[in-house]
């Protein structure tokens, strides 16, 4: 595998910022608003908007959550590997709830669409918007569209593409891995 | 690891510790799911489940029905009483002609040990032993490895005494390779007609004084006297039994372990292995056991569906 740097940590720290001020933006009503992260990807970018937005809307009382789709994807009893659920942390209702799903790569879309089916579990809310890092963009299998996005990339299906957050918080970045051509 | 070792669950001996953490592990998962306002997940939507039972169950059948449909499965439930069974169909006949609907697990208790085992060389699915006789009881076993896991943490080096009819109890020996494997000491108490003979070699402490054996442990779990599998009169009478190995507020006073967590498979006969105050006091955890058991068994289906691929 060879691995391209697509974003280092300095521009991913003012993607992130740009990504909390575009929410601030249309969120004005704190009171309405609530960040939902898919576990267990988008869990490390949920959590950096969050703070972002904490110091923007100067509150603590942001409405977070995180919610875990395992049970709810269509590729189960269909792949090789199982896969571990996470653990879902949501202690509110959604009812009535403009909701921010959070997730770090956007690929197919069909994480996306369990992530969908399992918030509905918590009820129905009035508006439901979507935050990516990256849009793998003509790879979608559904049609999902994000509504706030870090980078747009266009890359072929064996190509991956890594969110790496450090544990210290200063050396995040993002990868693009290709297998390496053929001698 | 997310992948159980096996296609079936017939008991607790032949599955490994690995398989028993990854059970335990999704239960947490699904117990979460269980608490939600939407108690129901969509995982086997394309699976169909029958619940055959040839012996009478009350908890464990709405338990694995409520799992079954809680995870989107479609059930179909059978009970021998009302069936060709009782025109002479064969055990493998009867579970055939129910696979041949196109059924993808089957969910089994029979009055007969090891008939789990029987049917699953024979036939072309998972199959889930509920009870078999006096043999195994898996999935009772793991949930109470799961409750006390919630009330204790890690087993390992806890001590649980199991105490009454041992020796007609299939919660008895899930429970003791169960516990073992999670590195627990196991005893077991009851008069020496109902402990069965050799189970010293299973690594099990014996008491015959109820008192002493309680001095010795951390979890007492209460069976009831299973009087419709007792063949022969095992104990002169009831009554002499519960002075004996009756569980009450006062014994466990004597000792000064009020406090000591107290477990009960259940059905309870109120007042006669535990006194009324005792199974409904702070310590008991039986209800936390009922409710337990449909995570633990939404767990189990969850994790044998997924190692059956689809046909699709």
């Amino acid at each position: 595998m060879d691995n391209r740097l697509l974003l280092n940590h300095e521009s991913l720290s003012h993607m992130l910022d740009r990504l909390a001020y575009q929410v601030y933006e249309r969120h004005l009503d704190l009171s309405k608003m609530a960040l939902l992260s898919l576990q267990p990807r988008g869990v490390e970018l949920g959590r950096r908007i969050l703070e972002r937005l904490k110091t923007m809307y100067n509150s603590d009382d942001i409405r977070y959550g995180e919610i875990d789709i395992t049970f709810y994807r269509d590729d189960f009893r269909r792949r090789e590997e199982m896969l571990v659920p996470s653990a879902t942390n949501l202690d509110f209702s959604l009812e009535g709830l403009d909701i921010i799903l959070i997730d770090d790569v956007l690929y197919t879309g069909r994480t996306v669409r369990s992530g969908l089916d399992a918030m509905l579990d918590y009820g129905r809310p009035s508006n439901v918007e979507l935050l990516v890092l990256i849009d793998r963009r003509f790879s979608r299998e559904l049609p999902v569209q994000p509504d706030y996005t870090g980078r747009v990339v266009d890359v072929v299906s064996e190509e991956t593409v890594k969110v790496i957050w450090s544990e210290d918080d200063k050396k995040n970045e993002v990868q693009l891995f290709s297998p390496s051509p053929k001698a | 690891m997310s992948k159980l070792s096996t296609k079936h669950l017939l008991g607790i001996k032949n599955i490994t510790v690995d398989d028993i953490n990854l059970i335990l592990s999704t239960a947490q998962n699904f117990k979460e799911v269980i608490n939600r306002p939407i108690k129901k997940v969509p995982s086997l939507r394309d699976v169909t489940i029958a619940n055959i039972f040839f012996e009478n169950s009350t908890r464990t059948k709405l338990s694995f029905e409520l799992a079954e449909k809680r995870l989107s499965a479609d059930v179909i439930n059978f009970s021998a009483s009302q069936s060709s069974v009782k025109k002479g169909e064969t055990l493998v006949d009867t579970v055939k002609n129910i696979l041949a609907m196109k059924v993808d697990m089957v969910v089994m208790r029979h009055p007969n040990p090891g008939a789990c085992v029987y049917l699953a060389d024979r036939v072309d699915c998972s199959i889930v032993n509920a009870g078999d006789g006096a043999h195994e009881h898996p999935t009772q076993a793991l949930l109470d490895a799961f409750s006390l896991h919630e009330k204790l943490g890690s087993l390992k080096d806890k001590k649980i005494l199991i105490v009454g009819d041992i020796l007609h109890s299939r919660v008895a020996l899930s429970n003791i390779f169960c516990l073992q494997k999670l590195g627990a000491e196991v005893a077991v108490c009851g008069p020496s007609t109902l402990i069965p003979k050799h189970i010293e070699e299973l690594n099990v402490k014996v008491f015959l004084n109820l008192k002493k054996a309680l001095q010795w442990c951390d979890v007492v779990n209460m069976l009831r006297i299973q009087l419709e599998r007792q063949d022969i009169q095992y104990f002169p009478t009831i009554r002499e039994y519960t002075m004996q190995y009756g569980l009450s507020r006062e014994l466990l006073k004597s000792i000064d372990r009020e406090d000591m967590i107290i477990m009960h498979p259940g059905p309870i006969n109120r007042g006669v292995e535990i006194t009324s105050d005792l199974a409904d006091g702070n310590s008991a955890i039986i209800l936390n056991q009922v409710e337990n058991g449909v995570a633990i068994r939404m767990a189990i289906l969850y994790l044998l569906a997924g190692s059956m691929k689809s046909n699709t």
